[in-house]
């Protein structure tokens, strides 16, 4: 399969991206982020074509339906959102250093679909639940709304490890001012939490029409409301307790450890209708 | 109006009667935080233990003192568990409270009697930009007004001898989002209760050719009826060529008055509604089976025979063997304790009368052999009887439901993504003919954008005369 190609060389190149970012961060280098950059976009391009090649080879197999109907595609898909919701708050913020956290993290994604053993990434025909347009909606905005809460992840953590005083010149105090990260963190969570919201309302009505009934306490429908929970408990504290800075990093980090588990640990340990991500 | 200080008012205080301090707990963002926290710890439980199972499987997996433990506690089916209901109905209670509780001071903000604003106290903000601009004060007075009126629908002017402060707003409105969010919740609570206690579920098994007028409810152990007859005319399996099932289909008529009235196909992800009554296809199996192809292997001869018969049918043995009569199909065999699978049931009566039981395995085909007698048999392919699995439901509460949910993403976007912006532009004269220009802004949220757009403002109306020079 060509998509299964393309889709090895887009790891290679996030992997070279994420080289860049990390080079130009230890070295101060502001030109490896910016090569960085062009290359993370053109690997997001290669990662466009891979999932659209891979659609075409599904039809062509004859089983016919869009790539996010198990734990391969749906890993490559979670890379591509990541990495074009990064894309857009590099160009809007106009910071290159943030991406140091966040690449690697579009890497991962799309080399664990690749490399792991136990992730088959062969096409095969959808079972008959999957079968709606309901699906791709559902998909689209639930993995926005994870890309979100990713990314703001990856920006919790550069501010908890960024020292308090700006004095110096260690590693850690190159990253943005504190203010600058709070709100990028608070940004991507309410992007996450806005997506969530709708992941979880368009799963809601696409039960309902397939199954009739719209909430079921399905472990993965219960992981997803407790994961909207905590970061509705975040914007909580943030607006009316004034909570901000790393609190609200070490919430979000918790919130992302639920996403975590909604996306991977309830397919491994617990039983229920969705089969995958 | 800053958060703190709207929050100061609910410190319960200890010198207030009773119901003031009750009224301040249940309007508290500090109860929401701890309801929230309950609801999304506990609803792990569910998660983990299995979900209305049956009392002999929890017994088993949990062992006596266990079982009756969460028996006590609800936890075979948590989500309707008293105690899950009181927390989400504290929620209810708390987001009606807290927004009757902020709804007059918010609307006066909205909806004020007369829009004013502070010079001082715009110029103390941090979000702020200035500029020079060498240009006639009037001239640069009256576009920057035209400029921000097109933008704006609020322009308030204020002069003074060598200076003019224009005030510009927007989004005002904007704070209702979050009661737009809060409302869907109480709606998403509404739908959610009546579905609960007027709704139901079942599921319905129809053979072929089958009807049914009623379905039985388990949870309740009742019989509902459903006002009209549903029949099952034909259903169909198609597979993939890995064997995973493709579509299932059951062709469904409705019938009334002994009339059909309604005829559908359905598949899964397309139901049939009728009378607002649901039916999904969400599950099959074989029923019977009408006949099977017999292999028949003669021990003296070692001739192969192949004989279809029917269930309840006899015909006559090879080599004068005598008589077999299909019996019965058992789509579970047990087998000293092992479930075996589908099996058929036979019965040969020997030419000297002897008479025997035979099974035949679909799964084990030697296992007739084993017997060791005149003839083995060996059940071929047979002819299927499917049976077709519906999901009936009933939810009068979906309305509801449906109505929170474009509230609250409506409301989350607006809540989200639009402010009630202020911004003053200040025009002063200075020395030399200069004109120094001041933009200072701020927003209920978002301020960092705030940020950028007063920078985009100033590159806006710092070019705007340069190009109408
Ligand atoms: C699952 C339930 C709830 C959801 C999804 C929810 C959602 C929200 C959202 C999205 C915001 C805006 C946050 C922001 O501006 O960043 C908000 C603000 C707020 N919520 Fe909730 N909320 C919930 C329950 C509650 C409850 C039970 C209370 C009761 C006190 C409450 C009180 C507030 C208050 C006081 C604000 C700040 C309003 C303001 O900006 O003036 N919320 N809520």
């Amino acid at each position: 399969m060509e998509s299964s190609l393309i889709l090895s060389i887009t790891t290679f190149v996030y992997a070279i991206a994420s080289f860049l970012y990390i080079g130009s961060w230890t070295f101060k280098k502001e030109i490896l982020a910016k090569t960085g950059f062009f290359i993370l976009v053109g690997g997001f391009l290669l990662n466009t074509s891979g999932i659209i090649m891979r659609w075409i080879e599904s039809y062509k197999i004859g089983y016919g339906h869009a790539p996010f109907s198990n734990m391969y595609e749906s890993l490559v898909f979670f890379s591509w959102t990541v990495c074009i919701l990064y894309i857009f708050v590099e160009l809007k913020y106009k910071e290159r250093i943030i991406g140091v956290f966040a690449t690697p993290l579009i890497f991962l994604a799309i080399a664990y679909a690749s490399l792991s053993p136990s992730i088959g990434n062969e096409i095969a025909p959808l079972i008959p639940a999957l079968k709606s347009n309901w699906l791709i909606a559902h998909v689209i905005t639930c993995f926005l709304g994870y890309a979100g809460f990713t990314i703001a992840f990856g920006f919790s953590i550069m501010h908890l490890v960024k020292p308090e005083n700006n004095e110096g010149n260690t590693l850690f105090s190159r990253f943005p001012s504190s203010s600058v990260m709070d709100e990028l963190t608070y940004q991507m969570i309410v992007f996450g939490f806005l997506f969530l919201t709708i992941g979880i309302i368009t799963g809601a009505v696409w039960a309902n029409s397939a199954w009739g009934k719209y909430w079921s306490w399905d472990p993965k429908e219960t992981w997803s409301l407790i994961t909207w929970i905590i970061y509705a408990i975040l914007l909580h504290l943030r607006v009316s307790w004034g909570w901000y800075g790393k609190k609200i990093a070490w919430i979000s980090i918790l919130g992302f450890l639920a996403v975590m588990f909604t996306y991977f640990g309830v397919n491994y340990f617990l039983s229920g209708l969705h089969s995958y991500g | 109006m800053t958060q703190t200080e709207l929050n100061k008012k609910h410190d319960i205080k200890t010198n207030e009667p009773l119901f003031k301090q009750a009224w301040d707990f249940f309007a508290s963002v500090k109860l929401a935080i701890i309801v929230l926290i309950l609801i999304a710890a506990t609803s792990i439980i569910g998660t983990i233990i299995p979900q209305n199972a049956t009392d002999s499987f929890y017994f088993h997996k949990y062992g006596e003192f266990l079982y009756k433990l969460f028996l006590i506690l609800d936890f075979y089916d948590m989500y309707q568990a008293w105690w899950f209901l009181l927390l989400l109905l504290l929620l209810g209670i708390n987001i009606v409270a807290c927004s009757i509780d902020r709804l007059n001071k918010t609307w006066k903000i909205i909806f004020p009697n007369k829009i004013s604003f502070n010079i001082d106290r715009f110029k103390k903000l941090k979000t702020q930009k200035s500029f020079v601009q060498k240009n006639d004060y009037d001239k640069i007075v009256s576009e920057y007004k035209l400029y921000l009126s097109k933008r704006f629908k609020t322009i308030i002017e204020k002069k003074s001898e060598n200076s003019t402060a224009i005030y510009v707003e927007k989004g005002r409105w904007a704070r209702f989002g979050v009661y737009i969010v809060h409302l869907s919740i109480i709606l998403l609570l509404i739908g959610g209760l009546i579905g609960v206690v007027f709704g139901f579920k079942s599921s319905l098994n129809l053979n072929e050719g089958q009807s049914a007028n009623s379905v039985f409810i388990s949870k309740q152990k009742v019989e509902k009826k459903l006002g009209f007859t549903i029949k099952c005319n034909t259903f169909a399996v198609k597979f993939y060529d890995t064997g995973a099932p493709e579509e299932f289909k059951s062709n469904i008529s409705i019938i009334e008055n002994n009339k059909e009235v309604f005829k559908k196909d359905i598949i899964v992800n397309d139901p049939l509604r009728y009378k607002k009554i649901n039916f999904f296809q969400s599950s099959y199996g074989v029923s019977s089976a009408d006949g099977v192809t017999l292999e028949i292997t003669s021990k003296e001869s070692k001739m192969i025979y192949h004989q279809k018969v029917n269930i309840k049918q006899t015909f006559t043995l090879p080599e004068n063997g005598g008589e077999f009569t299909l019996m019965r199909y058992v789509p579970q065999f047990d087998f000293k304790g092992h479930n075996i699978g589908e099996a058929f049931l036979g019965s040969v009566k020997k030419a000297d009368g002897k008479e025997f039981m035979v099974v035949l395995p679909k799964r084990f085909p030697t296992f007739d052999k084993m017997r060791k007698g005149d003839f083995a048999f060996i059940a071929g392919d047979h002819t299927k009887k499917y049976y077709t699995g519906l999901q009936v439901t009933y939810d009068p509460g979906v309305l509801y439901v449906y109505l929170g949910f474009i509230f609250m993403i409506v409301g989350c976007y607006i809540t989200f993504f639009i402010s009630h912006q202020t911004i003053m532009v200040e025009i002063t004269k200075s020395k030399n003919d200069e004109l120094s220009i001041c933009i200072c802004g701020k927003a209920n949220r978002n301020n960092q954008s705030m940020k950028m757009k007063i920078e985009k403002l100033a590159g806006q109306l710092s070019g705007l005369v340069i190009k109408n020079l």
